[in-house]
């Protein structure tokens, strides 16, 4: 039946595309979209001057929430880093509760979709507009992010909803709408205009950042690997977001796991690979490294030729550090709720890793690589993300663009499959759990891959950024209500802790 | 001391000898049978979120049906027999899955019969008896 529905909109689709293909389909699905990714950008971008630079306040209100949430849980990020390995390392897994999803499971499940082209593209953006100091403040932002990722995800499983035929469903919608509601009566209404807001703003965000910027992003490296301009490629836009969208149509309509299980496993070990390459890359020119640890401290205080001075250096870290790890927006609240735990705040440790491993570690890999390599030039045109860490990769390894293209692909890919399932539950919680309502929307969401590879990049960036960042605002707003939730569960379980009454299992118990 | 046999299986022919093995032993020395089934899984594998929200109910579904379709009619020829049976069913590693079972249990030998699995495959990843041989803590019989 579903099968039958999709292949009935991918000849639809076909069917179409000729006519389209001879007035330029890239060019006019461009032309629509625009006027809207323009209007929403402007409207989520809103900004005032800080020393001159307009700055979004959307990103003073992450850094603000990062900053509080660091200082009122005692600088948590920190603090709860050990604990939280042991947790991944199943240190504290009843070997009855194998079988159930792990903490590993549920913090690998999110990685993928946050590792991804934000850490690759969006950082050589970072460092083309920024300098090299963008880096600095990049890191900056990964750690206080950390905060941030505990209490939604503490949250997450706190409040999420466990059905009676055993599956389960978390997310902001949730602790915003129960948890509001428990806090006060007169909270209640509140917390549920929150949900719906962060419901809305998801579906956009897995429409845009989660979909359209990895298909136009994955488009434009594949184009530049197979002869920029004049590969055969270059104007088919809409074919490749075609083949892309059947695939991933296969997997969330046709429910073909297979191409899903294969990505799963593929996508940790190419990630792994892009460090690897990275890490080579950087002991290669390690006596470059003093220098380039000093352009990036230095141009984080003091940076030269740089558009707005250390504010606008600072704006470029933080904001392609919250793109990249999405700490704040919400989204990885959705995929740490699967977890099997009892106590909540444990999947809140275990997601610090998250913002760590996104930000400080694979973010700053490529942005060294970039420094390192000299690649970086304040005049690249910005839209040229993925391209630039390419250049800066095939310096060193000539034929690493080419690994890094099956790796941008896969990457996109695996964000794409995580996206539509955040997009999804937000769209159920909308309009309620039906096969129509759940076919529509991946339906839509397969519109959205084709639209995002037509479109040039300066819309679709535009348009990703400001549905992902709106899903901020509801969230962290509620977020700071349900504080007081998040530190009982915290100091309960950290007096268990230090007490050393939590039970430990296998190889951790006998060294204890 | 009375002793306690865990007979691994894995629903093959070899599991079953393996049971006939124990059970021959089992009445012969008054001892009690442990059937124990081990549905492979590691903590550490790569999951979409569908499958993350659906494991807690999939779980419930692979031991059911361990239990129903492997264990339990096991079980019930033992008890048939005479023979003190009990059944189990865990996820993991399969040989650590065992050997940590034979501790927990308090079982005084682990029984598994060989598998049929060409050389290459077990030269590859190790076999369930190999690996229970090397990492057992008390006497493992495999039957051929």
């Amino acid at each position: 039946m579903n099968i039958k529905r999709l292949i009935a909109f991918v000849v639809c689709l076909l069917g179409a595309s000729p006519v389209f293909a001879q007035q330029g389909i890239d060019e006019r699905i461009d032309v629509a979209i625009r006027p809207y990714a323009d209007g929403v950008a402007g409207f989520i971008f809103s900004s005032f001057p800080i020393a001159g630079v307009p700055i979004p306040f959307v990103l003073v209100w992450l850094l603000l929430a990062a900053t509080i949430f660091t200082f009122y849980f005692k600088f948590i990020n920190l603090r709860a880093f050990r604990h939280g390995f042991q947790l991944v390392r199943g240190d504290y897994s009843d070997p009855l509760a194998a079988g159930e999803v792990t903490h590993f499971q549920a913090l690998a499940t999110a990685l993928s979709g946050t590792v991804g082209l934000g850490n690759i593209a969006g950082v050589a953006v970072a460092v083309s507009l920024g300098g090299p100091g963008a880096t600095f403040w990049m890191i900056i932002a990964g750690l206080l992010g950390m905060s941030s990722k505990f209490v939604e995800c503490t949250l997450g499983v706190k409040y999420r909803n466990e059905y009676t035929d055993g599956t389960v469903s978390g997310g902001p919608m949730y602790y915003l709408s129960k948890g509001l509601a428990e806090r006060s009566e007169k909270l209640r209404t509140l917390g549920k205009v929150l949900a719906v807001m962060f419901a809305v703003f998801c579906v956009g965000g897995s429409f845009g950042g989660g979909n359209m910027f990895q298909a136009n992003q994955s488009f434009k490296q594949l184009v530049a690997v197979t002869g920029g301009d004049a590969s055969w490629l270059a104007d088919k836009g809409w074919l490749f977001g075609l083949v892309i969208a059947i695939l991933v149509g296969l997997v969330i309509i046709g429910g073909i796991k297979g191409i899903a299980r294969v990505t799963s496993k593929i996508v940790p070990f190419m990630a792994i690979l892009y460090v690897g390459a990275g890490l080579v890359i950087i002991g290669l020119n390690v006596s470059a490294v003093p220098e380039a640890f000093r352009a990036i401290i230095d141009g984080a205080f003091s940076p030269e030729g740089i558009s707005g001075g250390v504010i606008g250096v600072l704006f470029q870290g933080f904001k392609r550090a919250a793109f990249s790890n999405e700490a704040g927006i919400g989204s990885a609240a959705i995929a740490h709720s699967a977890v099997r735990t009892n106590r909540p705040v444990t999947e809140g440790f275990v997601s610090l890793y998250e913002p760590f491993i996104d930000t400080v570690i694979v973010c700053t890999i490529t942005a060294l690589v970039i420094v390192i390599t000299g690649t970086w030039n304040p005049n690249v045109n910005p839209s040229d993300g993925v391209a630039l860490t390419s250049q800066a990769f095939e310096s060193a390894i000539p034929w690493f663009p080419y690994v890094l293209t099956v790796a941008v692909v896969l990457f996109a890919f695996s964000t794409m499959i995580s996206w539509s399932y955040y997009g999804l539950k937000s769209w159920t919680y909308l309009f309620g759990e039906s096969r129509f309502m759940d076919v529509l929307y991946k339906l839509l969401f397969l519109g959205f891959v084709i639209a995002g590879s037509s479109m040039q990049l300066g819309s679709v960036i535009d348009f990703s950024d400001a549905m992902i960042f709106a899903m901020a605002f509801p969230n962290v707003l509620g977020i700071y209500f349900l504080l007081p939730v998040v530190k009982r569960e915290l100091d309960e379980y950290w007096a268990d802790y230090k007490a050393g009454t939590l039970q430990k299992f296998g190889a951790a118990a006998r060294r204890a | 001391m009375s002793q306690t046999y865990l007979v691994g299986i894995d629903c093959s022919d070899c599991g079953h000898r393996a049971v006939d093995y124990a059970a021959e032993e089992a009445a012969a020395h008054d001892a009690t049978v442990i059937v124990a089934h081990i549905v492979e899984w590691s903590p550490y594998s790569f999951n979409t979120n569908q499958e993350n929200a659906e494991r807690h109910q999939r779980r419930e579904a692979e031991l059911d049906r361990a239990h129903k379709e492997i264990v339990d009619p096991v079980v019930g020829k033992l008890q048939e027999k005479g023979i003190d049976a009990k059944g189990v069913v865990r996820h993991g590693h399969i040989a650590k899955t065992l050997k940590a079972l034979a501790e927990e249990l308090g079982a005084t030998s682990i029984v598994v019969g060989r598998h049929g699995d060409s050389g290459l495959v077990s030269q590859l990843f190790g076999s369930v008896p190999g690996t229970l041989v090397q990492i057992s803590d008390r006497p493992v019989t495999v039957v051929p």
